[in-house]
């Protein structure tokens, strides 16, 4: 074998490379898949069509619903966002469990950082797989343009990506622990947040006390901010704000326990055992 | 004055709640160096070489590579080192040329395609390098793992039973590009085998476990002489059975 070393760059604290090496292991994968590419876009579209048709329906025999057009679209479409940003970071992630190479990215330079960044970038690049195509159907079959919300939809997606993330932190941080075992919660953490955050209802319909609760959850905000936008017609930035100051805080606590998850990981020796 | 040790490993202990699965062991390897790790199954070689690379966190005791303590210094030199195994796998849809772009990239190595062309053509890989991983035999993965253990061209070179599953040809071939590598680079590699002709023929230094404890630790040689035996295979079997008073009649 040659005797000239190769020129290896010393490590970075945060590295851009490495970063961009994980996001091109991803992306290899997708694209080498047609059926990953279909998942992506088959499940949205038929929550929304199943949705825009009975919100076509109940809207044409209930004079609220006539007035307050699209927000049931326009509800799955926000938590489509929510459900799939998580799922996608978190499918990214159970990637590396199913293939048996979470051993070799652990002992490569790798840093959990920069593990969970390129993850957040491909919870995006998934989002926007399955979302654009079926924000266009939304246009194409019941006139909603989800784009038209402008600038309140931009503050609508980073709070919604913001707290699928820290989910999907924590969730890979409760598989890097516990091994496959842990993969159901991947799939159905999110769903509590369904009835508890309002999705498809007013935050006054909750009893009082479950109410308390609904508030301390940052897309609840969302979701209201929506209804006050496409019933209202008002963009309620104060809703958007405190939803913001929450996600700091979810994002900070799922970090932490990814962090704490992985030591524990190492202590427990389960980073060799990626199994059940 | 000597170089200091590549992998130093002090009183090194480590527990899963009531099981010891090392039992304080302690041993230097100097750079340059062949070891091998010995023992049967459950004697502590595989959490041994995952305290040395940083995923398992010692109970007890240190391990420092490089003169760096892991896991807490682990970035300080995870990038001059690797590791290889059959049991951990890389993944199976990508083209082994995406694969070793991907850990090329992961290690900070300059000249990637530069890189990938130099081991496809040292590894005989150059045929497979646009095929899928999980479409290659289990000859050709061990091929595409052992380029990607070397894509840094590591000065730490961690085995974890590095030619089990390959036929005695493949085998022999893997063990020829180990030397080659250890010779061109001066790297300091640890083995643990359960094959005694591999260990025989590549190690300058045997480190026998049981029960979590180094029960041996010398060149194959002497080792034979001590034990009166012809061959490791018999070692390893006087040790595993308990036969250590073959041992001391010998000494």
């Amino acid at each position: 074998m040659s005797a000239e070393p190769t020129r290896v760059s010393a490590p970075a604290a945060i590295s851009p490379a490495r970063i961009g090496a994980m996001v091109a292991r991803y992306w290899y994968l997708l694209r080498s898949s047609w059926p990953r590419l279909l998942d992506l876009v088959y499940w949205p579209a038929v929550q929304m069509l199943m949705w825009g048709f009975l919100q076509l329906y109940i809207s044409q025999n209930a004079g609220f619903f006539a007035r307050a057009g699209g927000t049931f679209i326009g509800a799955v479409l926000l938590w489509d966002i929510l459900f799939r940003g998580q799922l996608g970071f978190s499918i990214s992630f159970l990637e590396e469990m199913w293939s048996r190479n979470l051993a070799n990215l652990m002992i490569s330079p790798l840093r959990p950082i920069e593990f969970v960044i390129a993850l957040m970038i491909m919870s995006v690049v998934r989002l926007a797989i399955g979302l654009i195509p079926v924000t266009l159907l939304a246009i194409a079959f019941f006139g909603f343009n989800l784009f038209g919300l402008g600038l309140a939809l931009a503050a609508f997606f980073v709070n919604l990506m913001l707290t699928s993330w820290a989910v999907g932190i924590f969730v890979s941080g409760l598989v890097l622990r516990n091994g496959l075992g842990a993969e159901n919660m991947a799939w159905t953490i999110m769903f509590i947040f369904l009835p508890l955050t309002c999705v498809y209802y007013p935050v006054a319909v909750l009893p009082p006390w479950l109410q308390h609760v609904s508030w301390l959850l940052p897309p609840t905000y969302v979701f209201e901010g929506m209804r006050a936008l496409m019933i209202g017609h008002v963009f309620r930035l104060d809703l958007m704000l405190e939803a913001l100051a929450l996600n700091a805080v979810f994002f900070t606590a799922g970090a932490a326990a990814f962090l704490a998850l992985l030591k524990s990981a190492r202590r427990a020796g389960s980073l060799m055992q990626t199994g059940e | 004055m000597s170089s200091p040790p590549a992998i130093e490993a002090v009183r090194l202990a480590k527990v899963y709640k009531a099981t010891t699965a090392v039992a304080g062991i302690s041993f230097a390897l100097a750079p340059g160096t062949i070891t091998a790790l010995l023992g049967g199954n459950g004697a502590g070689k595989t959490t041994t070489i995952a305290m040395i690379l940083g995923l398992v966190e010692p109970s007890a005791g240190h391990v420092a590579v490089l003169g760096a303590k892991m896991p807490g210094e682990r970035h300080r030199v995870l990038h001059r080192m690797n590791f290889e195994s059959p049991y951990v796998e890389m993944p199976r849809r990508l083209t082994v040329r995406q694969n070793l772009r991907v850990f090329a990239q992961l290690y900070g190595v300059r000249d990637v395609a530069g890189r990938i062309a130099a081991l496809a053509d040292e590894l005989d890989l150059v045929d497979l390098l646009d095929r899928e991983t999980g479409k290659l035999s289990s000859g050709q993965r061990t091929r595409v793992a052992l380029a990607k253990a070397l894509v840094n061209r590591p000065e730490v070179l961690l085995l974890d039973e590095p030619t089990a599953s390959l036929d005695p040809d493949t085998a022999d071939w893997v063990r020829a590009r180990l030397e080659r590598y250890r010779h061109a680079r001066g790297a300091t590699i640890l083995l643990a085998s359960h094959n005694m002709v591999e260990v025989e023929r590549l190690c300058e230094r045997v480190i026998i476990m049981k029960k979590g404890a180094i029960v041996d630790d010398d060149a194959p040689a002497a080792l034979l002489a001590r034990y009166g035996r012809d061959t490791l295979e018999q070692v390893f079997l006087d040790v595993a059975r308990g036969r250590g008073g073959a041992r001391e009649a010998a000494q």
